[in-house]
């Protein structure tokens, strides 16, 4: 909960957080060590000096220190646990849905669980959806389409495996998808950050959402237009909403971009924690002032409407979350 | 392959003509150029007239295609300078750093670099990405002229005559300017003088009807480019820390 100078309560979803081990006792090889030291970098360029971790902490935090950044400290009501296994890189996967159905266990009013699926686990893997969803009963999933996967470096959601997976998963109740844009997708001399089969999947499957992302980030310019097109695709401000701090001014035209192509009704507040953590984030979002000449230019607003919507309403809408209940619950506890 | 020893690098005036080469290679992706973004690690002149560059890139992850384009172009660009008997290109810390270095040293295409796993060259991707450089050229261009008091009705008719004699005040201005016209042949149609100056770039002309819409697009395109650049940049300087330290 986010308290305005006027007292008004802002309701808070981060709607893309973590909690993983890379340690390096559960490091399988260079590529775990290299993963890790490259959210590492992310977390060093774009953090304000006060927030900053050793690279020792940052390999793993502990659930207590998450609840404490996060719901404590970092305003949030709820947040979105997103699971990323990467086995190719780590002993028992890096945050796997298993690890983090004990958080939501633990704190079952703040945390939604998400889970993951991989086309390329063929039938057997539709089975373990079918397991994944009734042991966990999740409504969203995490899907990471870079992952390496034995000799494959990464799949497209058009692949025909693919939209038999999404069919299950609608089938099962799932809801919401969320699509991470990585860097090593197969084939090599195609653009690996490409955005273009989120269009084809959205279109395919009007019915789930499509939250992408890091808002397609390096390729926002594709997915503005596709999210433009397509009502059930959203865009998620991880990463984005980090340049608040470090980078004002490539915030604010970033910002009004997307409000421009996007809109506020399709954005969700997130901010990968523990890359970044919602405490500073939130503070300055909600202190940000969309630039006179980006206004005059775009003809668009930050309003305080639009911060509401951005910081919990729209992910409370897409996850089915009775805001009003939710508060009175959160409040009496 | 013999190993160049390294003579003494200040002062010799060969060095200048390389990093001069290496300015003219641009990272597809941002359009700026791989010497400007901090990507050159270091040069060497061998006795025998070979050049070592070291290539380094803000993740170890950086997209292979992109890497390769670089590390490619940067060879040949050296290699052009009479004097280069041959240029090494050497990428560091990244996932895929020795097929590149193989790769390139080789001169072998990016598909028999990557056997199984690139099924063709990179020529779309290279064409998809100039074209983006074209349309963020043509808006920062276009917005500079608006603001310098230009209407829309006038930067449609405009002649790439007119565009080449026109005198901007000052260095962004007529920097803005040269790279415009530098890529202006490679897109947006026909590039004679008589030829519209600022056309979409499958060449169709500019209407002012639709100017504002039009200039929103690109927009789109040129900030993305813009803010992966920053990015980059930032990510690189946490990686290895500001150029010279």
């Amino acid at each position: 909960m986010y308290k305005t100078d006027e007292g008004e309560e802002i309701f808070v979803v981060d709607a893309h957080i973590h909690l993983w081990d890379a340690r390096p006792e559960n490091q399988r090889n260079i590529h775990g060590a290299q993963f890790i030291n490259c959210f590492h970098d992310y977390h060093k360029a774009l953090s304000p000096a006060e927030y900053l971790w050793t690279a020792e902490k940052f390999q793993h935090y502990g659930s207590d220190t998450l609840y404490e950044d996060l719901f404590v400290n970092g305003y949030a009501d709820m947040a979105i646990c997103q699971p990323t296994y990467l086995k190719e890189f780590y002993n028992t996967g890096f945050n796997t849905t298993e690890q983090n159905s004990e958080l939501r266990d633990k704190y079952p009013e703040r945390i939604i669980l998400n889970g993951a699926f991989d086309p390329r686990d063929g039938e057997p893997g539709l089975e373990a959806l079918e397991a994944l969803v009734e042991t966990y009963g999740v409504h969203g999933v995490k899907l990471y389409t870079a992952e390496w996967h034995g000799d494959s470096k990464g799949y497209k959601l058009s692949d025909p495996w693919a939209k038999r997976y999404l069919e299950k998963a609608q089938s099962l109740g799932i809801k919401n998808v969320h699509v991470h844009k990585g860097p090593t997708i197969l084939p090599l001399n195609r653009d690996s950050f490409d955005v273009a089969d989120i269009d084809d999947a959205a279109t395919d499957f009007p019915e789930l959402n499509f939250i992408v992302d890091h808002v397609g980030l390096p390729r926002l310019d594709d997915f503005c237009w596709i999210a433009t097109q397509e009502k059930n695709v959203y865009g998620g401000l991880a990463v984005a909403s980090a340049f608040v701090h470090a980078r004002p001014r490539y915030f604010a035209e970033m910002m009004a971009e997307l409000l421009f192509w996007v809109g506020e009704d399709k954005l969700l507040f997130a901010s990968d924690y523990g890359i970044w953590q919602p405490k500073w984030l939130i503070e300055k979002f909600m202190a940000f002032e969309m630039p006179e000449d980006l206004k005059a230019e775009t003809g668009v607003d930050l309003t305080p409407e639009a911060k509401r919507k951005i910081l919990g309403l729209n992910a409370a809408k897409l996850y089915g979350i009775d805001v009003d209940a939710k508060k009175a619950t959160l409040g009496a506890a | 392959m013999p190993t160049p020893t390294p003579l003494k690098q200040s002062g010799d005036p060969r060095l200048d003509d390389v990093w001069a080469r290496l300015a003219t290679v641009s990272d597809p992706e941002l359009d700026e150029s791989v010497a400007d973004m901090g990507f050159v690690e270091s040069v060497e002149i061998g006795a025998d007239d070979q050049v070592r560059i070291g290539l380094r890139l803000p993740t170890f992850w950086c997209a292979p295609n992109f890497a390769f384009l670089m590390a490619h172009d940067m060879r040949e660009a050296v290699e052009s300078l009479d004097w280069v008997n041959r240029a090494e290109i050497t990428l560091k810390d990244h996932c895929h750093a020795e097929e590149i270095n193989r790769g390139v040293g080789s001169g072998h295409s990016f598909a028999e670099t990557f056997p199984g796993q690139a099924t063709a060259e990179l020529d779309e991707l290279r064409l998809t990405f100039r074209r983006k450089a074209f349309q963020g050229r043509q808006e920062v261009l276009l917005r500079r002229l608006l603001a310098d008091g230009f209407t829309a009705a006038q930067l449609c008719d405009m002649r790439i005559g007119g565009l080449v004699v026109l005198e901007l005040a000052d260095a962004d201005g007529a920097l803005m300017c040269q790279r415009y016209l530098e890529i202006r042949g490679e897109f947006g149609g026909p590039a004679e003088d008589s030829d519209g100056a600022f056309t979409t770039s499958e060449g169709e002309a500019l209407s002012p009807e639709n100017f504002t819409e039009y200039l929103k697009d690109l927009r789109r395109v040129r900030m993305n480019a813009a803010f992966n650049a920053n990015m980059c940049r930032s990510l690189l300087q946490t990686r290895y820390g500001k150029a010279g330290e």
